[in-house]
């Protein structure tokens, strides 16, 4: 009896701050969604109604969803591909008396505020930046522009996690594969991306939703862009439901993502 | 396959092979070996950790490059060759066994990256999962399955490819003893079912002398010695190997000279000892004896242990099977007088003046062979 009440007050407050913080908060834009407002006030109108998911539907928004999509999933395949040579050289080639070095470098960047990263891309990728000396060409402000800046803002977040998976990849399970007949190529598809696949997911999720939801880089490095993100921001003092109606989508889009992964079995091992 | 070699071609041939690790000094793990490994036999190589077996064996299968030297399989050079270009397959200490793949995947990974057809892919992996008595576990996978059951995955997963030389990297380290007993006598019986040449390496001199036709003894990086288990175990070639292989009992200096009226530093087994009481030191023709008092009785079930600290000074280790020959009343107990006694032709001459440490390695009771 006494070990229950010790365990009530020992979960109580976190349990009762994750269901008002967070499930109720989500549970209040749900709700919100359904609501409208009043053309001439702009004041909410407490009246069930599905009318903001039917202008949700309508091709402006399903452009912008769309859109933000693409930008998460370019920006999520991008840091793929640089992070697993990245974490590969990290984990398995780099002396490992480098290796605290080269990982303070991934954190570090980390700890520089977003603001800051996000203008210094917006100077780089400006006509007559960095990128346009040394290139020769910019992408400008737009929809390249944001896939870059996000794909280095969330970087970190994937490299982590696939470094932390080549770190527990056995060596022997390399040598068996060799053993077994398999070289390089062979070894890499079929004993190492495997091994890989629960990491990679876990920092898609990060690279993915932290994609969805971003509205700040965009506005920096975006031009006229609009993402989901800046949707919610435009309608958020005019019509508050409608931006709930935006949020919902991105939390519908995040759980259906989340379900694919599931479905792919890389969770299983997480 | 084994069949296919040229007669009197050895399976593996090493020729002053060599791995020194980098350092300052390099650490020569390796230290000029040459070895022949019969096609067909089961072959251990035996010795302390650190010793430079297990550094061969992977310079064999592949892993490591040799710093000089060459490997020899079935008469051609591999010395340069890729592990996945070389006839061999390797049963890893840790299994080594794919998570991400079933039990019948991970067998047929061998055959699948050789791009052997299917058909003969999926007949192949149920008879080597027969083989090793996992028939229908094929769908499982490997973290479903016990100690026991993975080692013989491992073993399917390699026997499979049908190589001229298995290698076994201290397959059974991690099993416990019932389990290990219980694979030494399964991994003999598929190794005279399947006629390829295993390679073994191991640290337990009692494994390695229930399963080999021939052992080669390890010490820090050379071969002391290469016979068969008997060779090995009634005549070492030098202290290392008589104190290594079994409890060896070294009998040195003043001690040899005032027990065997003799020079020259002697072995004797301590199964070879007899323990009688000390009126009857007096050895028959063809006998020798030394008396002492006893400093230890350890009962171990089928065998009890007596120590005895000889009067010439040194210890003796004696064994003795617990036929019940000796009646509870005459049980010995620490402190009484007693005399050893042992047949004049047990005695084995060591050569080479043993230092100190091998004595105390010899004596120590985790070589005691019968535990």
């Amino acid at each position: 009896m006494r070990r229950r009440r010790g365990l009530a007050v020992l979960l109580g407050p976190p349990m009762l701050w994750l269901v008002v913080a967070y499930l109720g908060a989500l549970a209040v834009i749900f709700a919100t969604a359904f609501w409208t407002t009043d053309p001439f006030t702009n004041l909410v109108v407490r009246t069930f109604t599905v009318e903001n998911f039917r202008e949700l539907l309508s091709g402006t928004y399903l452009g912008i969803i769309g859109r933000t999509l693409l930008i998460a999933v370019l920006v999520t395949v991008l840091c793929v591909l640089v992070a697993v040579p990245f974490a590969f050289f990290m984990a398995r080639v780099a002396p490992r008396r480098f290796r605290g070095l080269l990982l303070a470098g991934v954190l570090v960047p980390l700890w520089a505020s977003y603001l800051v990263k996000a203008y210094a891309w917006r100077t780089m990728v400006q006509p007559g930046g960095v990128v346009d000396g040394t290139f020769g060409a910019t992408p400008g402000y737009g929809l390249a522009a944001v896939v870059l800046t996000l794909t280095y803002l969330w970087l970190p977040y994937m490299v982590l996690p696939v470094y932390a998976a080549f770190e527990r990849l056995p060596e022997s399970h390399l040598e068996a594969s060799a053993d077994l007949g398999g070289r390089a190529g062979t070894t890499f598809r079929r004993i190492v991306v495997p091994s890989l696949l629960p990491a990679i997911a876990a920092g898609s999720v990060f690279t993915f939703s932290l994609s969805l939801g971003d509205y700040i880089a965009v506005q920096i490095v975006g031009g006229k862009l609009q993402v989901l993100g800046t949707a919610v921001l435009q309608n958020i003092t005019l019509d508050l439901p409608f931006a709930a109606a935006l949020g919902t989508a991105s939390v519908v889009i995040m759980v259906l993502y989340l379900l694919a992964v599931r479905r792919t079995g890389a969770l299983d091992n997480l | 396959m084994a069949a296919d070699q040229a007669p009197g071609v050895p399976a593996i041939r090493l020729s002053r092979l060599r791995k020194e690790f980098a350092g300052s000094p390099p650490v020569v793990a390796v230290d000029d070996v040459d070895l022949d490994v019969r096609a067909g036999e089961f072959f251990s190589m035996l010795g302390p950790s650190g010793s430079g077996k297990t550094t061969v064996l992977r310079m064999i299968a592949g892993f490591e490059e040799p710093t000089a030297g060459a490997i020899e399989l079935a008469g051609a050079d591999v010395t340069t060759r890729q592990p996945y270009d070389r006839d061999v397959n390797t049963v890893f200490q840790d299994y080594a066994l794919f998570p991400h793949m079933s039990v019948a995947e991970n067998v047929e990974y061998g055959l699948l990256v050789k791009k052997v057809g299917r058909a003969e892919r999926r007949s192949r992996v149920a008879e080597a999962l027969e083989q090793v008595r996992l028939g229908d576990h094929g769908s499982r996978r490997p973290s479903q399955l016990s100690g026991g059951q993975r080692q013989r995955v491992a073993l399917a997963r390699a026997l499979v490819n049908r190589p001229t030389v298995l290698l076994l990297d201290e397959p059974l380290g991690a099993l416990d003893l019932k389990l290990r007993e219980q694979m030494q006598v399964e991994l003999k019986g598929i190794q005279r079912d399947v006629g390829i040449t295993f390679l073994f390496v191991t640290h337990d001199q009692e494994e390695a002398l229930t399963l080999s036709d021939r052992i080669a003894v390890f010490n820090a990086g050379r071969i002391e010695q290469v016979g068969t288990a008997r060779e090995v175990y009634e005549s070492p070639a030098s202290a290392f190997v008589a104190g290594f292989v079994g409890t060896s009992n070294l009998l040195t200096g003043e001690t040899a000279r005032a027990v065997m009226g003799r020079e020259g530093s002697v072995a004797i087994r301590p199964e070879k000892l007899a323990v009688v009481p000390a009126e009857e030191a007096r050895a028959a023709e063809g006998q020798l004896s030394a008396a002492g008092s006893l400093e230890e009785v350890v009962y171990g079930g089928p065998v009890t242990r007596y120590v005895v600290a000889l009067d010439a000074g040194g210890r003796l280790t004696a064994l003795e099977q617990n036929t019940g020959a000796r009646a509870d009343g005459a049980a010995l107990r620490r402190g009484d007088r007693v005399a050893l006694r042992w047949r004049s032709e047990h005695v084995i001459d060591v050569p080479g003046a043993p230092t100190p440490e091998l004595q105390g390695q010899g004596t120590s009771p985790q070589q005691f062979p019968t535990t």
